[in-house]
């Protein structure tokens, strides 16, 4: 029973995922010698960690009543907004961006709305800006985490509940409040995790000397202050960070936040009276927070899209065919180290990207590649392999369980039958795991799709991808002509998800 | 000759020992209480657990060496003894090819194997549209093909009913009897070793005793099977 299919493709895909993240962490490392960190240095430090604490915080607290209204509440359309919950998770940031500056900007709904009432107008620049755009999207990840949390109270032990003649109070602290002590604190250590690694929404919303992450820090080092020992200092710091979020959320292990189920026969109790009106509230008001920026990115796009300018449609160009190379990279690599455990190094190389970040890993490659190589010309490749390591994790988790219940179902049959690796493959693997591979391959495609990480730091004037032209639309303050642009990466991602997820539901073996 | 040499096996508080033979074109039935080892037994013959000690010969040859789908060996387990993506002809089809590349007349074989067990004409059906007991008959017809000397069976009809079960052992006697096989097959239940079986084996106290003449067996019961059975 020792044998495994691809052991060898599995220790160079681990190899390879060792060198690009401890690789150049060493590069990085061994460049940062000298350099200490500034005052600058350590700001940026402690606004990462703020914010991070910050978003967390606001995402789980206010996930908890929408969650319970989802969890107690039977409606039409439920369904779907549960798996409307999941589509944050895959939204280019830059998208979601554009949208709360729709609704909160300077020329916003809301202060528009504040004018009209003569009250003083908001801004969304700053902490509180980088906190809200963290919170819109990672809400819906905690609301699914805490709702999932909700489903695993067993139905016999509500069945209980009500025989006792349990009220809401007694059901909250008898059976809830033991279970959000059990799920709160994973959900806020992934959200904490995410937003350590924040880029994008500092890039647009922060900046500035009191509101920079380490991540914006290192990019501005490298790109417009040349300096490369700073950013590798920083470099250094960033994956000294993500390692200890990463080693804390694996300590305190939570169930993926795509894999919440939707139903269950027994729904809980589902008090009446104004706590009905408190659910209402709660799941109106989210799907409120979570829609409204992204009707505006529509209704503001949605005109410009008839005359978008060809560099639009080139960036577009780029985009897809980088995600399409990094979801074909990500998912093959995801799959041979899914398929090859037994050994855990194997996982634990899956895993390593978690500890990195987009950044840290575009510094290291950029050191590695700048005396060779003009970083413009390595733009695409770089990022196709950024893409795809950064994305390999995620891939990772969802095909790990169904290639787990191959092995358990079919293992001994397998082995009996004296199937060889290439016939295992054909006739019982790939086929079993259509399904799984379609949705990994749409995830790792969309999250390249809209990514806008390690493209910042090597792309020229020409040859970005549209999240970065995105960004530079914006940065010009063409929002008409970025709102068009920011849709067509919406629909493109979204395209690209669907289709994949689409592609492997069709061929499942049934 | 199947030849059990010796053979220990262990795992924490759990021991099981066999020292016996058995002729080719046997057929024995392994019976004793849960958990005292017949299911380890057929897992050590069939290759998925390696023996502590001791080794198990066929004809003279240590199969210690061979993996599992290379010893003269056909097993049917408790469950998942077909692919539920694949179809019927498929699934017989790995007993005649373990990568499935089959020859043309392969598909003539596969379907008399099928109408053999009574299952002809449902080569393209898959095992979910298929009773329990029509399943049964499938892995039975994969045996069939493969054709190898030994034929271990887990307990594979234990969910069937009682008439179903006595049906499938008919037919694990003219499979047994086409293909000249030694058959192991471990039941918990007395009338299928005097149904099936000349011989019997009694696992007990972490040990498979060496197969006794069922008949005087049961004529006879020593203690350990006199407990098991209640008499």
């Amino acid at each position: 029973m020792a044998h495994r299919p691809f052991p060898l493709a599995a220790v160079a895909v681990a190899a390879l995922l060792g060198v690009l993240t401890l690789g150049t962490l060493g590069v990085v490392l061994a460049q940062a010698g000298g350099g200490g960190l500034t005052a600058a240095d350590w700001a940026a430090l402690r606004f990462t960690l703020w914010q991070a604490v910050l978003s967390a915080l606001v995402s789980t607290v206010l996930a908890v009543p929408v969650a319970r209204a989802l969890a107690r509440r039977r409606f039409a359309g439920r369904g779907a907004l549960i798996a409307l919950l999941g589509a944050p998770f895959l939204l280019p940031v830059i998208v979601a961006v554009l949208g709360l500056l729709a609704v909160f900007g300077r020329a916003g709904i809301v202060n528009q709305a504040l004018a009209a009432l003569g009250l003083p107008s908001v801004s969304i620049y700053g902490l509180h800006g980088v906190v809200l755009a963290h919170v819109f999207l990672n809400l819906p990840l905690a609301v699914r985490l805490i709702l999932h949390g909700w489903q695993t109270i067993p139905a016999e032990r509500l069945r209980l509940a009500s025989a006792l003649g349990f009220g809401p109070g007694a059901t909250w602290r008898h059976l809830e409040v033991p279970m959000l002590r059990a799920v709160l604190p994973g959900a806020a250590l992934a959200i904490f995790s995410i937003c350590l690694t924040s880029f994008a929404v500092a890039l647009t919303l922060g900046g500035g000397p009191r509101a920079t992450t380490v991540e914006l820090a290192i990019y501005q080092a490298l790109r417009f202050d040349f300096d490369l020992p700073r950013a590798a200092s920083l470099a250094a710091l960033q994956f000294a960070l993500c390692s200890a979020g990463v080693a804390m959320a694996g300590w305190l292990t939570v169930a993926a936040g795509f894999g919440a189920g939707l139903d269950r026969t027994a729904v809980p109790l589902a008090p009446a009276g104004w706590r009905t009106a408190l659910d209402v509230a709660a799941i109106t008001l989210a799907t409120a927070f979570v829609a409204t920026p992204l009707l505006a990115v529509v209704l503001r796009g949605a005109p410009g899209l008839i005359e978008l300018p060809g560099q639009v449609w080139a960036a577009a160009g780029r985009s897809v065919l980088v995600a399409l190379a990094s979801c074909a990279l990500a998912t093959s690599g995801a799959l041979t180290l899914a398929l090859a455990r037994g050994w855990r190094g194997f996982e634990l190389g899956a895993m390593l990207p978690l500890a990195a970040s987009s950044l840290v890993l575009g510094t290291g490659l950029f050191l590695m590649l700048a005396p060779w190589i003009s970083p413009p010309h390595a733009a695409l490749p770089v990022t196709v392999l950024v893409n795809a390591a950064l994305s390999l994790p995620f891939a990772f988790r969802i095909l790990l369980p169904e290639a787990r219940t191959i092995d358990a179902d079919y293992g001994r049959l397998i082995a009996a039958l004296g199937l060889g690796g290439a016939a295992r493959l054909r006739w019982v693997t790939l086929p079993r795991l259509m399904r799984p591979l379609g949705f990994a391959l749409g995830v790792t495609a969309a999250l390249s799709m809209g990514d806008l990480g390690v493209i910042a730091l090597f792309a020229a004037d020409t040859g970005a991808t549209l999240p970065l032209l995105v960004q530079r639309l914006m940065g010009a303050y063409r929002m008409e002509t970025a709102a068009a642009a920011a849709l067509l990466l919406v629909a493109l991602s979204f395209a690209l998800f669907l289709s994949f997820d689409h592609w492997g539901q069709r061929h499942a073996a049934t | 000759m199947l030849r059990l040499d010796g053979v220990r096996w262990s795992e924490g508080d759990f021991n099981l020992s066999a020292d016996w033979s058995a002729d080719a074109g046997e057929r024995i039935a392994v019976i004793g209480p849960s958990g005292a080892g017949k299911s380890t037994l057929l897992a050590l013959i069939a290759g998925f657990l390696a023996p502590r000690a001791g080794r198990i010969t066929w004809q003279g040859r240590d199969l210690g060496p061979l993996a599992p789908g290379d010893r003269p060996i056909s097993i049917l387990f408790q469950d998942q003894n077909l692919f539920a993506h694949l179809t019927l002809a498929q699934n017989l089809g790995f007993g005649l090819s373990p990568n499935l590349r089959l020859r043309p007349d392969d598909n003539a074989k596969i379907d008399a194997a099928l109408a053999r067990v009574g299952l002809a004409g449902l080569g393209a059906r898959k095992p979910g549209q298929l009773s329990g007991g029509q399943q049964s008959r499938a892995a039975l017809a994969r045996a069939l093909l493969r054709a190898r000397p030994i034929l271990l069976l887990d307990e594979p009809f234990a969910a069937l009913g009682p008439a179903l079960k006595s049906e499938m052992l008919t037919l694990v006697r003219e499979v047994a009897d086409t293909t000249g096989a030694l058959t192991l097959l471990v039941t918990h239940d007395q009338a299928d070793a005097h149904q099936f079986a000349r011989r019997t084996i009694l696992v007990d106290a972490g040990h498979a005793c060496a197969p006794r003449d069922t008949e005087a067996l049961f004529a006879n019961p020593p203690p350990a099977l006199r407990n098991y059975l209640g008499t």
